[in-house]
């Protein structure tokens, strides 16, 4: 097994390791910078840290100000902090006027654990997903992270980055081929009977429950679709004419993220069996991140499951 | 300020407000109470105090403005009209569908406007970004705000408020427009914010209260607020809400309600006159 590491760990190394490289770079935090990893940044370049304290609306407005005078802000909190709770401020100040400035929700989805519901954004992708030219990337590991957060640098836009909290193995970096690129996915493994399109840390399950299927005689392709937004339409409908089904996989609400982006595309296009892995309009609930995760299915063995089904429906 | 200078920016506030009314009522929509009530002070940020060049409008150097309480966009269109920034005559396309002078300032459509507002509590924020930006690019700019005495009901403009203190932004200038009106009727029944003076000074701004209609008190307190080091400055101006217009002045009602034809030209007739008085002077 490869190291371990989580998303957010890598995210907060790249952002010190290309500050020197983009001196235009600017990180706001709001008092949490110890937990969204802004922390090796605001050591090394304090000048260009600011910690907006416990006031996310007014980090986000700043980061706004900053980017209308040719700074690039990365607002940092978690993401039912800076996607959820200043969400206007996002849609009115950020996304209405295109501004080059990057919102990052560290702490996604339901493997938060412990501090359960109120700190578990299963809404993020949804609500940033909504607005007009966001876009919006949830790396699946911390070698996929870092490229994402180099290419980011050179995006001019706004846009929405998901880190996650746990750690979790590094697989991208042994991916035959593999290369990143915002907008398009990686098809991390061939297949012809199924695909599984996942997001985020459901990516190693999603590989490991296709593994697991082999040895039933399916074969599974595994997409994995950092960028939700530009959705990769040429990605998604090759996959859907090609093995004729689709079982999409996050750590998010089946409403509104990656599974409702994949049936938007389809339906219109290459209507074929979507089946949704993800929170079923639920709020989380507090327990270990792995205990969390296994309540909602959220495992290999969850999305196997449903990929059996989505294969019947054929 | 001597008399001329003083003349010469009444007549420009009077202008604008007849370019106020021929929007408000262009659109049959709009809020022209509010836009009556802090033009003079964006009369006299424009063409007194700012060091801004209409023929390059996203120069690097320029000061900045905010217009946080953004729903008073014709008064800040009908200003930046009269500056250059875009020909007088487009006021009529003030919220048209077949023009981008949309209801609410926008940054990248139009000419002049440095932050898209319209959400109240959010432009002092951008404002205070604005700031933190000149002071990092080593930029002698300066960053102003105008904001409402009912937007101040937001919790963000006191964050905001925390937030330009703890980095002693002195590069910062805000205003808040009292005109004591709010959609719902008076401030003061709403939601009581006074004394704001006191509020202010305690989140450590440097506090000043103008008559907002008065340019040579606007004019001295604009110079005032260049000479405070170390902190931000609000300055509290006391405002009529509709000044200008008679039947408008101290009216909540016409927050945000366009005049009929009758009322238009009633509207207009009154500031022309007082135009024409100017004049004679």
């Amino acid at each position: 097994m490869s190291e371990k590491i989580a998303t957010r760990n890598a995210y907060g190394e790249a952002l010190a390791e290309l500050a020197e490289k983009y001196p235009k770079l600017v990180v706001l935090d709001a008092d949490l910078s110890g937990s969204t990893m802004t922390k090796f940044f605001a050591k090394a370049y304090p000048e260009r840290f600011f910690d907006c304290g416990i006031a996310e609306a007014n980090m986000t407005g700043i980061a706004a100000g900053l980017a209308a005078s040719g700074y690039k802000p990365f607002i940092n909190s978690f993401a039912m902090f800076s996607a959820g709770r200043p969400y206007e401020q996002v849609r009115n100040s950020i996304a209405y006027p295109h501004l080059n400035c990057t919102v990052v929700g560290s702490h996604g989805g339901v493997s938060v654990g412990e501090d359960g519901a109120t700190h578990q954004c299963i809404e993020d992708l949804a609500l940033m997903r909504e607005l007009p030219g966001m876009l919006v990337c949830c790396p699946c590991d911390g070698y996929e992270m870092k490229l994402a957060v180099a290419a980011l640098m050179e995006y001019d836009g706004p846009a929405y980055l998901r880190l996650a909290r746990s750690a979790t193995e590094v697989i991208t970096d042994r991916v035959p081929g593999y290369k990143f690129e915002l907008g398009k996915g990686a098809t991390l493994r061939e297949g012809c009977d199924v695909t599984v399109i996942a997001t985020g840390i459901m990516v190693p399950m999603a590989l490991e429950a296709a593994e697991a299927l082999k040895e039933e005689g399916l074969s599974v392709r595994v997409i994995d679709m950092h960028t939700i937004k530009p959705l990769d339409a040429d990605l998604v409908i090759k996959a859907a004419k090609e093995t004729g089904c689709i079982v999409t996989a996050e750590e998010h609400s089946v409403v509104g993220g990656l599974g409702g982006a994949v049936c938007e595309l389809l339906s219109g296009i290459c209507p074929v069996p979507v089946i949704r892995v993800g929170v079923d309009d639920q709020f989380g609930r507090s327990g270990k991140a792995s205990e969390v995760l296994e309540y909602f299915g959220l495992t290999p063995v969850g999305i196997a499951g449903k990929v059996r089904e989505a294969v019947k429906m054929k | 300020m001597d008399k001329a200078k003083e003349k010469q920016l009444m007549l420009t506030a009077a202008k604008a407000r007849v370019l106020i009314l021929d929007a408000v009522y262009a659109a049959a929509s709009g809020h022209p109470g509010g836009s009556m009530s802090c033009v003079d002070a964006l009369t006299e940020l424009y063409f007194d105090e700012m060091n801004v060049n209409p023929a390059d409008p996203r120069w690097e150097d320029r000061d900045r403005f905010v217009l946080s309480k953004g729903h008073c966009t014709p008064a800040l269109y009908s200003v930046l009209a009269l500056k250059g920034y875009f020909p007088v005559e487009d006021i009529k396309l003030f919220r048209s569908i077949k023009s981008h002078y949309s209801g609410h300032p926008d940054m990248n459509h139009v000419p002049g406007v440095d932050m898209s507002t319209g959400s109240l509590g959010q432009g002092l924020s951008a404002a205070v970004g604005m700031a933190i930006a000149a002071r990092l690019s080593g930029k002698s700019y300066r960053t102003y705000a105008i904001c409402g005495d009912g937007e101040v009901e937001e919790g963000q403009i006191w964050e905001a408020a925390m937030a330009a203190a703890k980095w002693k932004l002195d590069n910062l200038c805000a205003f808040v427009d009292i005109n004591g009106l709010q959609i719902d009727g008076s401030t003061a029944d709403v939601m009581p914010s006074e004394p704001l003076d006191k509020k202010f000074e305690a989140f450590n701004w440097h506090v000043i209260s103008v008559d907002g209609h008065d340019f040579r008190q606007l004019a001295a307190a604009l110079e005032e607020a260049r000479a405070t080091a170390g902190r931000p400055t609000m300055i509290l101006m006391h405002t009529v809400k509709g000044k200008g217009v008679s039947f408008m002045e101290n009216q909540a009602g016409w927050h945000g309600k366009a005049p009929d034809a009758g009322q238009y030209a009633q509207a207009k007739e009154e500031i022309l006159a007082k135009i024409k008085e100017l004049e004679a002077l």
